[in-house]
Order: C-alpha cells, then sequence, then structure tokens
C-alpha cells in the first residue's frame, strides 16, 4: 500500500471512540495514549506513560474485573510487540468485553522512527489468531474502521484484536494527565469505588 | 515438592477473606497446592502468565475496574518484573506477590543462585516491601501482615516463602 492512503491515526482514534459510552479505554504507552486524549479526556480513559508492553495486560485486569463493561485496549505496534505472550494469555482468559486495537505505522515514532518488526513482516493479526482470538482482522480503510467501532460495544463476543495500518507522520502530542493515582482513582470513582 | 498443605489452606483463606479475585501466576511447584485451590474456586480468576511482569500489569488493571489480587510466582521471575513494577508506585497499588524462593537453603541448581539472591534488594529498590517466611509455624503470620499492609495501607508487599519451607529441590536419587 502506498504511504498515501495509510490512515490518519487521530482520525481513527476519534471514529473509534466517538460513541464509546461507559468503555473503559487503556492507551498504551506513546502516541497511542496522545491520540485518545486528542479524542477526549474522559473519567474512564486510563492513560499510560511507561509500563510499556503492559496495555494489553492492563486492559485484561480491568476486563475480567468489570465483564460488563467494554474495555478497549489502543496501543501502538512497538508496545504490543514487547507485551506480545499478553496476546496468549488473553487467549486462554478469552474476556468477551475485551477489545485491542493496535495503531501500527511499523515504526517506534515516539524515538526518531526506528523500524518496527511489523515493517519487516511481523503478522500481529496472525500472531492474535494463533494465540486463540480468531477475531482478529487488519483495517485499512476508515470505511471498515466505521464499521468495526461498533463491535466496540459487543460485550458477549469478545476478545477481538484489530491491526489499523496508519500514517508515521509525528503528530503534536495531545498530553494526557500523567498522574498515575490520579488516573487510577478516577477510574475508580467513576465506577463507584471509594478511596481507601 | 510444595510447601505444606496447611500453609496452602491458610494462605488461600487470607486471601478469600480479604476478597480477592485475580490470581495471575507463572506456575511453580511450590505454589501448586494453592493454585489449584484457586482454580477451583468460582469467586476468583486463576490467569496463567507468559511472564511474571504480565501479572503486574494485570494487578494494576484489576485495581482500576475494582478487584484486588494476588500474584504467584518464584524468585526467578522476579527480575522479569522490573520496569513493570514502577506502577506499584505510580498507581498506588495495594499490590501483593508471594514469591516461593530458590537458589538458597541446599540448592542443586547453580543458575538459580543469582537471581535468588538478588530477589529481596529488587523488590526494595523497586520500593516494594518485603517479609520472610522461613519456618511453617509463621506462614500464616506472614501472609496476614502482608495481606493487612497491601489492601489496607496501598503498601506494596512480596513475601519470600523461604525454599526451607519447601526443601531443595530434588535432582537426584
Amino acid at each position: 500500500m502506498s504511504k498515501a492512503n495509510l490512515l490518519d491515526r487521530r482520525q481513527v482514534v476519534s471514529s473509534l471512540l466517538a460513541e464509546r459510552k461507559d468503555a473503559i479505554v487503556i492507551g498504551g504507552l506513546g502516541a497511542s495514549t496522545y491520540d485518545i486524549a486528542a479524542a477526549g479526556d474522559n473519567d474512564r480513559n486510563l492513560y499510560l506513560w511507561g509500563a510499556m508492553g503492559g496495555a494489553v495486560m492492563i486492559g485484561l485486569g480491568v476486563a475480567l474485573a468489570q465483564p460488563k463493561l467494554p474495555v478497549v485496549v489502543i496501543t501502538g505496534d512497538g508496545e504490543m510487540l514487547m507485551g506480545m505472550g499478553s496476546l496468549a494469555t488473553v487467549g486462554l482468559q478469552k474476556p468477551k468485553n475485551l477489545t485491542i486495537v493496535v495503531l501500527d505505522n511499523e515504526v517506534y515514532g515516539e524515538t526518531g522512527g526506528q523500524a518496527s518488526h511489523t515493517s519487516g513482516g511481523a503478522d500481529l493479526v496472525g500472531v492474535a489468531k494463533a494465540c486463540g482470538i480468531p477475531q482478529a482482522s487488519s483495517m485499512t480503510t476508515m470505511a471498515e474502521v466505521e464499521a468495526f467501532k461498533g463491535s466496540l460495544q459487543d460485550v458477549s463476543a469478545g476478545p477481538r484484536f484489530a491491526s489499523v495500518k496508519i500514517d508515521s507522520a509525528n503528530l503534536e502530542r495531545a498530553l494526557s494527565n500523567r498522574d498515575g493515582t490520579f488516573i487510577v482513582n478516577r477510574i475508580r470513582g467513576a465506577l463507584g469505588f471509594q478511596p481507601i | 515438592m510444595t510447601y505444606f498443605e496447611s500453609d496452602s489452606e491458610d494462605i488461600f483463606s487470607i486471601l478469600k477473606r480479604f476478597d480477592v479475585r485475580q490470581v495471575p501466576y507463572v506456575p511453580d511447584a511450590g505454589h501448586s497446592q494453592l493454585i489449584n485451590r484457586v482454580i477451583a474456586e468460582p469467586s476468583m480468576h486463576a490467569v496463567s502468565l507468559t511472564t511474571e511482569e504480565e501479572g503486574v500489569a494485570l494487578l494494576a488493571g484489576a485495581w482500576a475496574g475494582g478487584q484486588r489480587g494476588v500474584l504467584l510466582m518464584q524468585s526467578s521471575g522476579v527480575g522479569n518484573c522490573i520496569n513493570m513494577f514502577s506502577l506499584t508506585q505510580i498507581f498506588r497499588l495495594p499490590f501483593l506477590t508471594l514469591v516461593t524462593m530458590r537458589g538458597e537453603w541446599g540448592e542443586f541448581n547453580p543458575w538459580q543462585v543469582p537471581m535468588g539472591s538478588s530477589t529481596q534488594a529488587v523488590f526494595e529498590l523497586s520500593g516494594i516491601k518485603v517479609l520472610r517466611a522461613n519456618h511453617p509455624d509463621e506462614v500464616r503470620e506472614v501472609v496476614e501482615a502482608a495481606a493487612g499492609q497491601a489492601y489496607n495501607a496501598c503498601t506494596p508487599t512480596a513475601v519470600l516463602l523461604s525454599q526451607r519451607l519447601i526443601g531443595a529441590k530434588v535432582f537426584t536419587k
């Protein structure tokens, strides 16, 4: 595919989250967190500024704790590659309310654009399927993203995995909150849990 | 080899009492009875991991979603968690891990010794309090105290279960 056809990451995330309702959204370290912040701050956003490789497992922990709520992990290809084993763990647990979206620009954008393994053929959709997540697909058009986003609300048929091929342009950072205790306690408050 | 069945039962009942709901683990012979107990318990999610650091992240998500958890692993897995341990401080997690020790007390396998020797220091450098049980009659008390400070005071805590409780793994007759 020519670079000109690759999707704009902000447009993808903004579309995915436009009708998020009560969904809890976890953003992986790096640009995915900025994309989620750019789509609009929300009490149910869990922004990661570190813990690379942990986004999917954090999503799984939330999904197991809140099986009636949609849980969406939006992360990048580099962050997903670092936590690839977590796809096997999700494949074993099969949380019906968890969706994993990888924004795949085939580079480590935050550190200077070095090529990631997906640029050389690592197939994350294939990995997800082989790990026991049969609903795994690749999306290359906004029409596909628009058609997919409704499934985020479905808490009875997950887990699902989607890779979206995006443009590698480094966009201006949209800085989210970065105080972890604030972020996690805000989500807990939104779910009705009191501070200790 | 496992630690005594009565210790497994004591630990399990403490976890139940503290309303622990998610139990990520990397299998370890020492924890085997406890793991089986958790798998059979409908109120708990037993989550088998590919690597221990997954468990730290899982427990961060569990806490965000309103549940408590405990990570079961052996000492060789502690080093795998170091960067992910940052979550325990960043989120001020009620983090509890129970660690069966290798690399001490008559160890046969030299490859277990380096990580076993640095396990306590790794936790402490990562901001996690360490309590240790060396004898069967102190396991219940130590785990109880650790769970109390982890869950009531959001003080990340590791319990080291000495290889002395279990006995050195036997490789040759």
